[in-house]
């Protein structure tokens, strides 16, 4: 690890202004991404902000038609969540499976969505219930948030301070699990709503993506058989060691359908 | 007398009070005063000229104290790590052996090959440091598969050594061979490819030198399975210093497997700098640095063939190899793929002629070495794959063509026609044990159970033997061992009676202080709790070759069992003083002396107080003190065996390989300690499991580069990945060794990777699929069944 600067602002406005005023200073959120780079000297930021003290950035709430849950909350307290599972158990299935308690107990939902690992899952289920991304300055749709690899509409000094995700009428997530990292090699969130399902993939290409074929069916049918025959394109999907294109997009149609299947029980 | 736990019982290892309490003591454990941080600066490339290295910016960073070259080895005539082994070809022609410095001259061959070596007074220093090295390489194009080694035009790694080979091997009478597969009714083919492994320690390697000018003297920590070995390769053959000199001590060792085997660069370089800094130095691999320098196991490429005749009966067998040695030759490197391979493939078969040819390959790869099993899975997964192919092919169930051509318990000691004799074994008395534990015979019910959800359920044997107890030195000189293979121990008993034993094994996991005390107290007659067990220092304990090939037991705990003798012996001697009685008629049971049929007794606490108080004691004819040394050279490996049974159920959607069920029944010899030995047994088959089912080790061809260079991309297997295993023995002893024993230490790794692969094919046969490579992933499943364009499984 190379040597950087600390801080640890109380204030919102604080970090941001440490972020826009050290070139290249980085969030740490639960650090379950950034602590391993900097251990393996692949990045030298000058600065971290830390913001663990930072008020109201933790914690889930139910608006209604909405579950608000606050940018540093940890995916073992989204899964453990007795709200969320009531009203979105796809989601609280979803935190449950990533990386192991260690991960889970100090990654957080924020950090996950800001960092937008093309294996991670917290990007299906936010991209798959057309959740909103409430930043310290504005509101972002999902589909305008995920932009490819690691890439966000995020701006410099911009700070997620929670997730916003309305509460479908099903939902369910199924990944298959990359046999080392057991990041997603494919994962599948399907949700569906009073006008419509929305299906998103992680792991399978370069970004989360949505699947308007599989919507498209799943609206009239909420079936798994009703996509059993959509195959998506293997253009522009990931190929390595451990999966060729073709495989992971063979995978988004069996793990749509057991999506769907989840969803359904 | 006191709390005997002899042979058989199972105690809570010893061991564990300090492991599982966090005093464990290893390698980065140990700080030294004024101890400095080194790191090694390794090759970025698989393959390149190294024209030179600018140190200037690197000597200018901050708390940079020295960095040193491959030039500053040249300089000083240092000589390059030796091969513990030299093979020949079929004319007697030695194997090609170019040298292997300790950092890299000239040119670097494999990704990890290490340039220079940086010490600083912190790690964080020494890192800054050695990004500042200015290396100028001339990349040249990197060959790291075998077949492609070894075509014409390929990358040559070194001048002198034509198309790559290293040498070309061969075992067997090919002539007869050749005879038998003219008369065969029927020839089974098979081409296939051992994966290759990287070992993944829990603990990575490290090391710290210190030199005290005062004496002259060097010490080394380093986390190795054999400290002696390191002390006499290291010492003699590479960096001149006499043996006394040279203190190498390995202490507690998380972990081998095979890895820890060998002397690697990083010992002599740091032992060689902490001279010329004049200051203790520690270097701690990462991760990923062990991914990339810890030497690898296995990757061959193999075409077999198997002549029958009618009834199935083998004729003969032979086998094509090409074994992969990276860049250079390891340790024991060239000794794994033939001398540990050919010798095995006769397996508990009655197959008259077998025929092996290696070739051994230097590749742009990490060097390639032992690593648990070393060679005998291998031989074990060709055989027990092609005789799956026979049986198919010939339309003879599994079981029944293993039973007809296995070796009848009444044949041994049995000869193979590849150099090695069984002395003992019973494969049909396992297999038969193992079939009822896995309950076979209702295989069908689950098998269609499986179905009715849309996967398939295969199961698979594997009806295999092995060599361990390594090994008979003249046996193995014959073969190339440049070194013995004996083990040693010294039991010193105190006065007061208790008992510490000096042995030259290395205990690094396997639970050897539980296990060897279980010996003394069985032997002795002393308690448990009362005998220490020191090993892992060269300081402490004689001569000694550590801990691999399943030896420890074997060989280690025979020189224990003849030390315990001699005290007894010298015991006796005592006690007939004492007693007034004859030495013939004195006996010794239960911990105490005796004069035989009288009520004359001496424990074993007032003889070691007598040899130590020595008034009343016969000093004319015998020294006093109670302390005695015994070397054991075995007259031949053991050879335990057994039959493992895999269940697997694949998921035709996904191609997902779920193992469901396993069972090993093994004959392993006596059993000290039958907790210790069911924990050998399922980490063996777990790491075999892992090699079938999960690891790989990933190489791209051309640039040379560890694509599975990490945790995230080389895949472990875990606990989850496990059914509960069923694991028991059937053993028939040992003829030749001092309680019986064969060792247990490698059966797992050795027996399980065919098992795994023969039910994931025969959950695949109906849809004709013959044979799949390792690891069976779900991806390449997959691809199989989409190439044989299958209908997927309905749901």
């Amino acid at each position: 690890m190379k040597p950087f600067a600390y801080h640890q602002p109380d204030q919102i406005p604080d970090a941001a202004k440490l972020l826009t005023s050290i070139e290249d200073s980085k969030l740490v959120a639960g650090g379950m991404t950034l602590i391993p780079t900097l251990k393996q000297r692949l990045a030298n930021p000058p600065a971290l902000v830390d913001l663990s003290r930072l008020g109201n950035l933790k914690g889930i709430t139910d608006d209604g038609a909405t579950i608000t849950i606050g940018a540093m909350t940890p995916h073992a307290v989204v899964a453990a969540s007795k709200l969320v599972q009531a009203k979105i158990p796809g989601l609280a299935a979803l935190a449950s499976m990533i990386g192991d308690p260690a991960v889970r107990s100090r990654g957080t939902i924020g950090g996950s969505v800001a960092n937008n690992d093309p294996a991670a899952d917290y990007p299906a289920g936010v991209l798959g219930l057309g959740a909103a991304i409430v930043t310290s300055t504005r509101e972002i749709a999902a589909d305008k948030f995920f932009l490819g690899l690691f890439e966000t509409a995020l701006e410099t000094g911009e700070i997620i301070t929670a997730i916003r995700f309305p509460v479908p009428l099903r939902a369910g997530y199924t990944k298959f699990k990359a046999p080392a990292s057991r990041y997603a090699l494919v994962g599948v969130f399907v949700a569906k709503f009073a006008d419509g399902v929305r299906v998103a993939v992680t792991g399978a290409g370069p970004g989360v993506f949505r699947v308007p074929p599989m919507e498209a069916a799943l609206s009239e049918n909420f079936d798994p058989s009703a996509i059993a025959a959509i195959k998506i394109d293997n253009d522009g999907l990931t190929s390595d060691i451990h999966a060729e294109a073709d495989y992971r997009a063979h995978l988004v149609t069996v793990m749509a359908k057991r999506a769907v299947d989840a969803a359904l029980s | 007398m006191g709390n005997v736990i002899g042979i058989g019982a199972a105690p809570k290892r010893k061991e564990d009070q300090r492991f599982l309490t966090g005093r464990g003591n290893y390698v980065s454990d140990i700080k030294r005063p004024g101890m400095t941080a080194g790191v090694f600066v390794r090759s970025p490339h698989g393959h390149a000229v190294l024209r030179g290295v600018d140190k200037s910016a690197a000597l200018a960073s901050a708390g940079v104290i020295a960095v040193l070259t491959g030039d500053d080895v040249k300089v000083e005539g240092l000589g390059g790590l030796p091969c513990g082994w030299g093979i020949s070809d079929a004319k007697g022609v030695p194997m090609k052996e170019p040298p292997f410095p300790m950092l890299a001259q000239g040119k670097v061959r494999y990704v990890g090959d290490m340039v220079a070596f940086v010490i600083a007074e912190t790690p964080e220093q020494a890192n800054a440091a050695a990004e500042l090295l200015t290396i100028d390489y001339e990349v040249l194009p990197s060959v790291v598969g075998v077949l492609e080694a070894v075509r014409p035009g390929a990358p040559q790694l070194f001048d002198d050594v034509p198309n790559n080979i290293c040498c070309d091997w061969e075992l067997g009478d090919k002539g007869a061979v050749e005879t038998a597969f003219r008369k065969a009714a029927h020839v089974a083919k098979l081409s296939l490819v051992n994966n290759r492994l990287i070992g993944n320690p829990m603990e990575p390697r490290a090391a710290i030198a210190e030199y005290e000018p005062g004496t002259d003297r060097f010490t080394l920590w380093t986390t190795s399975q054999f400290p002696h070995v390191v002390r006499f390769l290291m010492g003699a053959l590479v960096l001149n210093i006499p043996q006394h000199k040279l203190r190498v001590v390995a202490p507690d060792v998380g972990g081998g497997f095979g890895v820890k085997q060998f002397h690697y660069g990083e010992e002599a370089v740091i032992t060689w700098a902490a001279k010329r800094v004049k200051r203790p130095i520690k270097w701690v691999a990462s991760r990923s640095e062990g991914y990339v320098s810890d030497r690898h196991g296995r990757d061959h490429v193999t075409e077999a063939e198997l002549a029958l005749d009618e009834h199935g009966k083998f004729l003969a067998f032979r086998v094509n190899t090409l074994a992969n040695m990276g860049g250079y030759l390891s340790t024991f490197g060239p000794n794994i793929p033939t001398n540990l391979y050919g010798p095995l493939l006769g397996g508990v078969y009655t197959t008259p002629a077998i025929y092996c040819n290696v070739k051994v390959v230097f590749t742009n790869t990490v060097p390639v070495d032992a690593y648990r099993g070393a060679g005998r899975p291998e031989a074990t997964f060709v055989l027990e794959r092609i005789v799956d192919v026979a049986a198919s092919e010939m339309g003879i169930d599994r079981v029944e063509i293993r039973r007809r051509n296995m070796i009848p318990k009444e044949a041994y000691p049995y000869q193979t026609p590849v150099l090695v004799q069984y002395d003992s074994g019973d494969p049909m008395g396992c297999l038969d044990g193992a079939l009822v534990a896995a309950d076979v015979k209702n295989f069908g019910v689950r098998k269609a159970a499986s179905a009715s959800k849309g996967k398939f359920r295969g199961l698979g044997y594997s009806t295999y033997v092995e060599a361990c107890g390594l090994a008979p030195s003249r046996f193995a000189g014959r073969l190339g061992a440049r070194g013995g293979l004996y083990e040693s121990a010294t039991v010193r008993v105190h006065p007061t009676g208790q008992v510490t034993v000096m042995i030259g094994t290395h205990n690094h996991g396997q639970g050897h202080e539980t296990t060897f005390a279980q010996i003394v107290s069985e032997k002795l007659g002393v308690s448990f709790e009362d005998v220490d067990i020191v090993f892992g220092d060269t300081d402490r304990v004689q001569f000694g070759m550590g801990t691999y090939g399943s030896r420890s037991l074997v060989v280690g705990g025979a020189a224990l069992s003849k030390a315990t003798d001699k005290v007894i012996a010298k015991g006796k001697k005592i006690a007939a003083h004492l007693l007034e009685a004859a030495e013939v008629d004195i006996q010794f049971e239960a911990g105490n002396f005796s004069v035989a049929g009288t009520d004359r007794i001496k424990s074993f606490e007032e003889i070691a107080g007598a040899a130590y108080v020595p008034h009343n004691y016969p000093l004319e004819v015998l020294e006093p003190g109670l302390e005695e040394q015994a070397y054991y050279d075995p007259v031949n490996f053991t050879y335990p065996g057994g039959c493992h049974i895999a269940e697997v159920e694949v998921d035709p959607e996904t191609g997902t390989v779920t193992l469901v069920s396993y069972t090993a029944v093994d004959d392993v010899g006596t059993v000290i300690n039958p907790m210790i030995v069911e924990g050998q047994l399922h980490g063996g088959i777990v790491q075999g499991v892992g090699q079938a089912l999960f690891e790989n080790a990933v190489y791209d061809e051309g640039s040379g580069q560890l694509l599975s260079g990490s945790l995230m991309d080389y895949c472990m297997p875990r606990a989850d990945h496990m059914p509960m295993m069923k694991v028991a023995t059937h053993s028939t002893l040992c003829t030749h060794t001092p309680m019986g024993v064969k060792g247990c230490g490698e059966v797992g790794t050795i027996g399980s990777p065919a098992a795994v692969i023969n039910a994931v094919v025969d959950a695949l046969s109906h849809l004709g699929v013959t044979h799949v490579d390792m690891p069976a992933t779900p991806n390449r499943i997959w691809r199989l069944l989409q190439n044989a364009s299958l209908p997927v499984a309905a749901e």
